[in-house]
């Protein structure tokens, strides 16, 4: 549905670059593309042969019998051969059509797959600014409903339009062939049967689009009023919803009572002229038929064929419209996969073979938008430069906005920085391979993101090599002990989307197995600010002890207790690092720290809920306000 | 395919399928309502089929003229005579002049078979979109009626899908349903007394593959629809995999996790290919075998009606229009399984559908008694006011679905709040503050009356909440709530939301207030700039303040705002309180915040926790105190101090 602006916007039919390039998706499978289109040339003349077996038997058996030209059991026998002739076109015809759309929707689904897969890779391959613009809905559409769309194109659409525009030609050679001048008299109501066919089709295409738009206007709609009933309750805006949504709902009937008429007009003129064709040919044929220059079985075989003469016709003027939602599908996909990945992202090759754990910033600056010139106030960090030392852990900290999370994200190299250098042991990151980089590393996201599946594969993630005790001891590790033993699958418990079954600690706690099974060198950890019981408190600082032991860390700290027990602190502020050092030093110097520290001790104290008279203790004994 | 297969089988997620056609009787005072036009259509209806079934008797008359039979379908005997009535004086056995008036006669009666064919669609299906539109709008009546409750039980996406695809599910049952059924029933008796007329032995043998295509059908169209929501199942689990690989970028990044994400998503994507075959090697199936049925018919048809010509029994045209009649019937072969499913469907997803139009609020003016020109002035008291939410409130997805469904809640809900007591005069201005789920905005959104405070809890004005019109009430209060709301509109038309007609300078006054005015004036389109997904993107903040001048405009006698000015910077907030001053002096204004800026000139402030009162006073009093308030002003200096540096 967000994607309706794009839905409405249908060009052209056919596009000879994307074409080709959606043509090229057919490639690995193209010894049956070209089975398939064989069986075209099979199915044809099996469509064809019915209405001529008609007529030899009308004309050769029945008929005779009648007039005594033949035996009855003369042409009781030859019929029996040819009903056993049709009989034999009928099981082929149903046996090639099955073996032709098996092969053909095959096709299509092994395609969508090679599609799917792709546009999967590269989003894996785009560097984080990307999903910085792209909302994740649409770009989830790409994979599903655009690929969808090419369905169509690849299963039916192309074979199929072949088999119709073949059996339109086959069609018109076999009238001919048959006889000329009935042949003439059917095909003199094609150009009409065209003329209608066009007529309708610009019709209900006009119409059917209005209806793609007003539907999605309906749902955008609806769905807005049901997520904001409550607003629309409050201001009583009921009345007003109705009459808008009449009005939609109305655009949408008048537009679908247009495709009505179109349907209800072209269903009857398809009809009559078919039967004009038909009539045409009981005269022409009839009047020599009466001067006994043709035989009655011809003109009732072509009776037969101008009643199935329509069909493709039709069919063909249906796939235009797949055609063009699969060009204009493809269009959005190929956009996808021609997103250009920066060479940069790719460059690094280098390998550190036993990291030693130090990390250092020098004079860096970054910005996430303005390229390699930022304008000044575009700036997030400003000349940063510090060190950890290898086994050490630095706490930053800053109020919201100072730059805290863009430190994190350009260690792991999401962005790349415009000025400055960053250092692990003394070398570049840009020289690392990037994907080495970044195994050297654990991390915890402030929301710890828990995927779909089971405990185990939360904390393995896809790492191969991590075993089964690995992720045990590791949960155990961090306390989540207990719960491990409560549970009776184990770590093989499922963990619904977002990990709703657990509690926002137990969650925390997992992404700290997560990290610690992966045994990194470096540590970045943003703390989550989300409050928990004492307790989990409790548990969640031991864990962090544990995780932090022997590892080099930057920890986005905001408990107290992470604050206290780092051996330097960062101060950030508006994208500069304006102070550093130990937390006793840092307080004494009754500067930023010293505020930020009161700060967060309040924040802690107010979110936590400590019984009044604790709070206003400690408040009053650390809070020299104004002085 | 998938358009073809779509037609046999409309989309719907798995639902429990209730025999329940007398769902289906809810339809009728919709269809009451068209009688006269569902009269014509099924009048029009009846002249298609005989019109229709001229078309095999004329072409077996032009037949038994080129074969020099003394009479034209003779076997049709007195029938033939009624139906072909006056041609029957211009038959002559191997007459060119015969041959002509027929021809003319088929195509004349094709061309009025098409009038009729074209008004008995334009009709009837014309009928299934006006009550289409008739449902959709009730649907969302019923929608706008319903209280917050209702939307805690039922998620979006549910209703989302009731209101689509069940509701063109229905539509299906109205239109092609009721159609081709009318058509069906018409062709097939005339078709069939018209072709036992001819010959009853005959009639047998060619009617033989009817039945079975009406079930292979039926039976393929059940299956094929059963292998769809599979198949939609399964793509549903494959976009909440990329959903989730997308969300979750930055962890997967950072632990390098791309290729195995890669590996992870195969898997989905495998098992989509897979569903799609099975369903393809049905539909593989299916079209030929039907395109081979109809070959058999037509094979009998020879066959057997090859022998009655031979033994004299019928004539060369009757063997032709018996082919003709075939022609016809195979529509309606069709037909009989496919509007079984359209039924079978249509009922299923009218349960669903009254299921919304059913539901009756329990928030209602029931207990209302009238105003006699009452007004509200703003006077609020809350007597030993508890609350407990009856639904379980964070539970989110499935399991709140099926908690709430079979009446097992796990552990019940806690109160909310407990005891509150509380006077507020109209005219004053009552503060709250307390940590994150202390019960702040629940307290607010009871006095609008969106959930039921217990009886006798809740006055205004003295008078209990209940005995107040809902919309009296609502009119009298502005309420801002904690996430704006914008709906994709103008911003003008969002400000003016609650208004009958936009008066320009009303809205930018509001917006003046709101301190959002000078912001819209920089935009291009000004009050015209669109909102959301067709327009801008406004900040937090933007949005808080554009909510805010809906409430103000609103010029309400009870104006709240739970925590609306979160994501105002402390500047823009100073002024607009400042603002506000005027505005709400003679309203009761109810202020949730977690920042002491917003509170402290509040008369009368109270700290909420757990639910629980558990300091009131006003701003001097509470910093006496010690208590929370008093942290939380000390927490404001250092903000602003930090703000400065």
């Amino acid at each position: 549905m967000s994607d309706f602006r794009e839905e409405e916007k249908l060009g052209k039919a056919y596009d000879s670059h994307l074409t080709r390039r959606l043509v090229g998706y057919m490639k690995p499978y193209k010894a049956q593309v070209w089975f398939a289109l064989f069986l075209t040339l099979v199915v044809t003349p099996l469509e064809i042969l019915p209405p001529y077996l008609f007529a030899i038997a009308l004309d050769s058996y029945i008929i005779p019998v009648t007039n005594g030209k033949l035996t009855f059991a003369v042409g009781m026998t030859k019929l029996l051969w040819v009903t056993l002739i049709y009989l034999a076109t009928l099981l082929f015809s149903f046996a090639v059509q099955y073996v032709q759309i098996r092969v053909m929707q095959n096709v299509g689904q092994k395609t969508m797959y090679d599609m799917r897969t792709q546009i999967f890779a590269r989003l894996q391959a785009l560097p984080m600014s990307f999903y910085d613009k792209s909302p994740v809905g649409r770009l989830v559409t790409r994979v599903t409903t655009d690929v969808d769309a090419l369905n169509d194109l690849f299963a039916s659409g192309i074979v199929a339009m072949i088999n119709d525009a073949f059996l339109l030609v086959s069609f018109v050679g076999v009238l001919l062939w048959l006889n000329w001048r009935l042949a003439l008299a059917t095909l003199s109501v094609l150009p009409l049967i065209l003329v209608a066919t066009w007529l309708f089709r610009n019709k209900a295409r006009d119409g059917n689009r209005r209806i793609r738009t007003s539907l999605a206007r309906i749902n955008a709609f609806l769905n807005e009023n049901v997520s904001g009933m409550a607003v629309v309750q409050l201001f009583r805006r009921e009345k007003k919803a109705q009459s808008e949504f009449a009005n939609l709902n109305r655009v949408y009937m008048e537009a679908y009572k247009d495709v009505i008429f179109a349907f209800a007009l072209f269903y009857p003129a398809v009809e009559f002229l078919s039967t004009l064709a038909i009539a045409l040919v009981f005269w022409f044929g009839g009047v020599r038929v009466l001067v006994g220059a043709l035989q009655i079985g011809v003109i009732v075989a072509f009776m037969q064929y101008a009643q199935r003469f329509f069909r493709p016709i039709q069919d063909l003027s249906d796939k235009f419209n797949i055609l063009q939602s699969a060009m204009a599908a493809s269009e959005r996909i190929f956009k996808l996969l021609d997103e250009p990945i920066p060479a940069s992202a790719a460059a690094g090759t280098r390998f550190m073979e036993k990291p030693l754990g130090e990390i250092e910033f020098r004079n860096v600056w970054f910005a996430y938008h303005g390229g390699e010139n930022p304008k000044e106030e575009e700036w997030i960090l400003r000349d940063v430069s510090f060190r950890v030392p290898p086994g050490q852990t630095a706490a930053i900290v800053g109020h919201t906005g100072a730059g805290k999370t863009t430190v994190v994200q350009l260690l792991l190299r999401f962005y790349d920085i415009q000025r400055g250098q960053i250092l692990l042991d003394g070398i570049d990151i840009r020289e690392f391979d990037v994907q080495h980089l970044r195994k050297q590393f654990g991390i915890v996201l402030q929301d710890p993101f828990l995927f779909t599946g089971t405990l185990e594969s939360n904390v393995k993630l896809g790492t191969e090599g991590i075993t089964r005790a690995q992720v045990e001891s590791a949960l155990r590790e961090v306390g989540l002990g207990p719960l491990l033993q409560s549970l009776s699958r184990g770590v093989e418990t499922e963990i619904t989307e977002r990990g709703a079954t657990l509690s926002v600690g137990q969650r925390q706690l997992v992404s700290f197995a997560r990290a610690l099974a992966h045994n990194p060198r470096f540590l970045i950890l943003d703390e989550a600010t989300s409050s928990v019981d004492t307790k989990t408190e409790e548990m969640i600082r031991e864990a962090l002890d544990r995780l932090l032991h022997g590892r080099t860390a930057v920890v986005i700290a905001h408990r107290l207790s992470t604050i206290q027990h780092a051996a330097s602190i960062l101060v950030f502020h508006k994208g500069k690092l304006r102070e550093k050092g130990s937390h006793q030093e840092l307080l004494a110097e009754r500067g930023i720290y010293y505020r930020l520290y009161q700060l967060q001790y309040k924040d802690q104290e107010l979110r936590a809920g400590i019984p009044p008279e604790i709070a206003g203790a400690t408040a009053a004994e650390t809070l020299p306000a104004n002085d | 395919m998938s358009a073809a297969a779509q037609a046999v089988s409309t989309v719907r997620p798995a639902a429990k399928r209730p025999a329940a056609a007398k769902n289906l009787r809810a339809l009728w005072p919709y269809l009451a309502q068209y009688k006269g036009s569902l009269a014509l259509g099924m009048l029009m209806n009846a002249g298609l089929g005989i019109t229709g079934v001229l078309a095999p008797i004329l072409t077996g008359a032009i037949i038994d003229t080129l074969k020099n039979e003394p009479a034209p379908m003779a076997k049709l005997g007195h029938i033939g005579q009624v139906t072909l009535g006056p041609l029957l004086k211009y038959y002559h056995p191997g007459g060119r002049q015969t041959l002509t008036i027929f021809c003319l006669a088929l195509v004349l009666a094709i061309a009025v078979k098409g009038v009729f064919s074209y008004w008995n669609r334009w009709i009837l299906i014309g009928i299934s979109r006006d009550i289409e539109y008739d449902l959709r709008n009730d649907l969302l009546t019923a929608l706008l009626r319903q209280e917050p409750e209702f939307y805690v039980r039922n998620r979006t996406g549910e209703i989302m899908s009731r209101c689509t695809n069940d509701l063109n599910n229905v539509r299906m049952v109205l239109g092609p349903g009721i159609m081709y059924s009318a058509t069906t029933f018409v062709t097939m008796i005339l078709s069939v007394v018209l072709m036992v007329a001819l010959s009853p032995r005959l009639s047998v043998w060619v009617l033989l593959p009817v039945p079975v295509v009406a079930v292979v059908v039926w039976y393929f169209g059940q299956v094929i629809h059963k292998l769809y929501e599979k198949i939609q199942a399964s793509l549903a689990t494959l976009s909440a995999k990329a959903q989730e690989n997308l969300a979750g970028v930055r962890v997967i990044r950072a632990y390098a996790q791309e290729k195995a994400e890669q590996a992870g998503f195969d898997a989905p994507n495998r098992e989509y290919v897979t569903r799609n075959l099975k369903l393809i090697s049905t539909w593989s199936m299916f079209m030929p075998a039907l395109t081979t049925l109809f070959g058999m018919t037509f094979l009998l048809v020879l066959w057997q009606g090859g022998r009655l010509v031979m033994i004299g029994t019928i004539s060369v045209g009757e063997l032709v229009a018996f082919y003709y009649f075939m022609v016809l019937l195979i529509f309606p072969m069709v037909a009989l399984g496919f509007v079984t499913n359209i039924f079978q469907r249509g009922a299923a997803s009218m349960g669903r559908i009254n299921y919304i139009l059913d539901a009756q609020p329990k928030i209602s003016d029931a207990e209302a008694r009238p105003l006699n020109g009452a007004e509200i002035r703003g006077q609020i008291e809350m007597r030993h006011l508890s609350f407990t939410y009856p639904t379980p409130r964070n539970a989110v997805g499935a399991e709140a679905q099926t908690a709430a469904s079979n009446g097992q809640d796990g552990a019940p809900n806690a109160p909310v709040l407990r005891d509150i007591n509380l006077k507020i005069p109209a005219g004053s201005t009552l503060a709250i503050v307390g940590p994150t789920g202390s019960g702040k905005s629940t307290l607010a959104i009871l006095i609008a009356r969106m959930w039921e405070a217990p009886e006798g809890s809740l006055l205004i004005d003295g008078r209990p909440i209940r005995e107040w019109p809902i919309a009296t009430l609502r009119g009298a209060i502005g309420f801002v709530p904690q996430d704006p709301f914008l709906f994709s509109e103008t911003l003008g038309e969002n400000i003016a939301l609650g208004e009958e007609t936009m008066v320009p300078e009303k809205v930018s006054a509001a917006a003046v207030i709101a301190s959002i005015d000078a912001e819209i004036r920089d935009f291009p389109q000004k009050y015209e700039t669109m909102v959301g997904e067709r327009g801008i993107t406004l900040s937090g903040g933007q949005k808080q303040r554009t909510t805010l001048a809906r409430a103000i405009l609103k010029n309400p006698k009870i104006l709240i705002l739970d925590d609306a000015l979160s994501s105002v910077d402390t500047d823009t907030e100073e002024k607009i309180l400042r603002g506000l001053k005027d505005v709400t002096r003679g309203r009761t204004t109810i202020l949730v915040s977690h920042r002491c800026s917003t509170v402290r000139h509040a008369d009368e402030i109270i700290v909420l926790r757990e639910g629980v009162i558990v300091e009131r006073g006003t701003h001097d009093e509470l910093i006496l105190q010690n208590g929370y308030y008093y942290d939380l002003y000390q927490k404001q200096l250092l903000e602003e101090e930090l703000a400065r540096e």
